[in-house]
């Protein structure tokens, strides 16, 4: 260690170059890691001193983004949310996210997993086209309602669980753990009104939540504490308990506007919003 | 409209339930009775396999629905999981309804195998003087 406290640490780095690599290959870089330096600042340094031909995704910095979703270690994680100095020992193994075609070196291709995610229409669907299209308040729901999908909405779709998941790595076809969790979110939500719709798209053929056997890796992986193998294991009990028709949920009608004995306007404590600091905004 | 998956899968649970009550009383009735005597499945004292004991279990017409559900159930449930653990491998669609027919015509034909097994077995048990 020297005296700034810096620690040389081996980044050894997955490379492939579609251009030039007919198969991956490993890189070792020799990084001074500073006390409180992520993965993402490791790469960093070696793209500013070692390597600037060095690909990842990332754009945050602070594990909200989801961009910079990698294998550290053999485990998926996102490379701004881990201290270099909690996953280390002498040699950092980095590869793309395992799962996703590699686009170059660290960056995979998540294009598929997103595919997936349209494909389950993750967004309320509801029949009062105009008042979505206009809103003219708020769908009223109870905080019990909202809790039934709150940690489930965390979801930042870094692709951590896709690539953890034992099931998505066999089979293509499998919708896979975020876009399945994302599913239920909005499945479960009450303001939704396409229960039956949701329902039949997930009840036939690899889309739903069938193949998933439970390992539970995504959930053990995801960096956001979302618990998708939670909320695949609620789906499967909702379309079962549908099924047998003793779902609360297939029979439900979407919530309302908020009714106007609720309607309290702006609570007297929340202070109004400091004033504009750059002159002609609004 | 089709929920096939939510349907087999919904049954392959219920079977597992059922087959676990089922296969609970076969124990019962066969493996525990010097513990739990059931007297009216086997009258002829502790060995479930005394012939005496085998003829009695043979005319109760609730062994022979008992063991006919057993043999249903248990063979949705066994060959549906193994349907699954094939799935698993990742064969092309073609494979798969091959694989999902030959299931299906094995487990039908079984069924009536074990089904007229347990008919015999009462017709059998009846025709015994005694």
């Amino acid at each position: 260690m020297s005296n700034n406290g810096a620690k040389e640490f081996v980044f050894r780095v997955r490379r492939f170059d579609p251009i030039k690599d007919d198969s991956p290959h490993y890189e070792d870089f020799k990084v001074p890691v500073q006390p409180g330096w992520t993965i993402l600042e490791g790469l960093w340094y070696i793209k500013e001193n070692l390597d600037s031909s060095l690909s990842w995704r990332s754009s945050c910095r602070m594990g909200v983004c989801g961009s910079c979703g990698m294998l550290v270690n053999g485990s998926p994680t996102l490379a701004c949310n881990t201290q270099i100095r909690d996953v280390a020992t002498d040699v950092l193994m980095l590869a793309p996210l395992p799962n996703f075609d590699i686009i170059r070196d660290l960056v995979p291709d998540l294009a598929p997993m997103f595919d997936k995610h349209t494909h389950l229409q993750p967004y309320i669907q509801r029949d009062d086209h105009e008042e979505m299209l206009e809103p003219t308040d708020q769908y009223w729901q109870s905080p019990e309602q909202l809790e039934q999908f709150l940690q489930f909405s965390y979801c930042i779709k870094c692709g951590c669980c896709m690539a953890a998941c034992p099931t998505f790595a066999s089979d293509a076809t499998f919708s896979g753990p975020m876009p399945l969790a994302a599913g239920y979110r909005y499945l479960i939500d009450s303001r939704d009104d396409a229960f039956k719709k949701r329902k039949n798209l997930l009840g036939s053929g690899g889309v739903g939540p069938w193949r998933c056997h439970y390992a539970g890796e995504c959930s053990a992986v995801c960096p956001k504490g979302v618990d998708p193998a939670r909320a695949i294991q609620f789906m499967k009990r909702e379309l079962v308990l549908d099924y047998l028709r003793l779902s609360k949920a297939g029979k439900r009608k979407p919530a309302e506007l908020l009714p106007a004995e609720k309607r309290h306007g702006r609570r007297d404590e929340i202070p109004e919003a400091p004033p504009f600091t750059v002159e002609g905004a609004s | 409209m089709s929920m096939k998956d939510t349907k087999l899968w919904t049954w392959h649970m219920a079977a597992g339930v059922i087959i676990l009550v089922l296969l609970g009383a076969h124990m019962l009735t066969m493996h525990l009775n010097g513990v739990l005597p059931i007297e009216s499945l086997n009258p002829a004292g502790d060995d479930p396999l005394d012939w005496a004991n085998v003829v009695a279990r043979g005319r109760e017409v609730s062994q022979v629905f008992g063991y006919i559900f057993l043999v249903g159930f248990g063979l949705f449930h066994g060959l549906y999981g193994l349907r699954n653990i094939l799935f698993e491998l990742n064969p092309a669609a073609g494979l798969k309804r091959l694989i999902s027919v030959v299931l299906l015509l094995l487990g039908l034909g079984l069924f009536v195998y074990g089904a007229w097994s347990a008919v015999a077995a009462r017709t059998m048990a009846l025709s015994v003087s005694g």
